[in-house]
């Protein structure tokens, strides 16, 4: 489940990148080269595990879901950090110096 | 288990790779989109963001699954010695499938941007000398 619900944060986040392209003042090309980045490896994953053992491709239920949604928070939060720290706007920096 | 260490091992190796490269280029006074093609600062750049972004998404799924803790020795399956010859044989065959297929997949990217730019380029000076 978590690799479907990184695809499409990939896959948004592509989108969001694209639309506002070529202005990426807001780093949206970190956050979707990250997300898509674990969606392939998780992909390579899922299909070794497949071919080896068989069984379901997805695992779905309450537990995977929780973890879809964590990873997709701990991706922005990653992505957010980076954001803050760079201060593309220059919020922080003018507040500091206020 | 650990596959994830293969990657994050790459992209050790590709970040030291992407600071030299990009000194190397700041000192011949090439910029990241210059008008000759797409530096390799920048290029490497696209190819550490999808390594380190993996890297660590994947490790919160392995903290998740109780695989990894905050505790020596960090990986569980390096408490039982019988847990020990999987794990590395998880990593050489998964872990470096990963690595192998985010590195194939930045490649491909990287020869699209290319050719991308190349032809942008070429309509721009078509554009420019008609």
């Amino acid at each position: 489940m978590w690799l479907i619900m990184t695809l499409a944060a990939a896959v948004i986040t592509t989108a969001v990148w694209y639309i506002k392209s070529p202005n990426d003042k807001y780093k949206l090309g970190f956050l979707s080269l990250m997300f898509w980045g674990a969606s392939i490896m998780w992909l390579v994953d899922h299909v070794i595990a497949y071919l080896q053992e068989g069984g379901e491709f997805l695992e779905i239920n309450q537990d995977a879901t929780l973890l879809g949604i964590s990873v997709i928070i701990f991706g922005l939060l990653v992505w957010e950090i980076v954001l803050l720290a760079s201060d593309p706007k220059g919020v922080i920096k003018k507040a500091l110096t206020k | 288990m650990a596959c994830f260490l293969v990657v994050a091992g790459e992209a050790v190796v590709t970040t030291v790779v992407q600071k030299t490269v990009e000194k190397k280029e700041k000192q011949q006074g090439i910029k990241a989109d210059n008008t000759s093609g797409i530096s390799w600062g920048r290029k490497l750049g696209w190819l550490n963001k999808m390594l380190w972004g993996g890297t660590a998404l994947l490790a919160l799924e392995h903290v998740w699954h109780g695989e990894v803790v905050p505790w020596w020795p960090f990986l569980t399956a390096m408490e039982n010695p019988d847990d020990i010859a999987p794990m590395l044989h998880e990593m050489a065959t998964i872990g470096t499938a990963m690595a192998i297929t985010v590195t194939a997949i930045w490649a491909v990217m990287v020869l699209i941007a290319d050719a991308k730019f190349k032809s942008s380029a070429r309509a721009n000076n078509i554009g420019a000398g008609a």
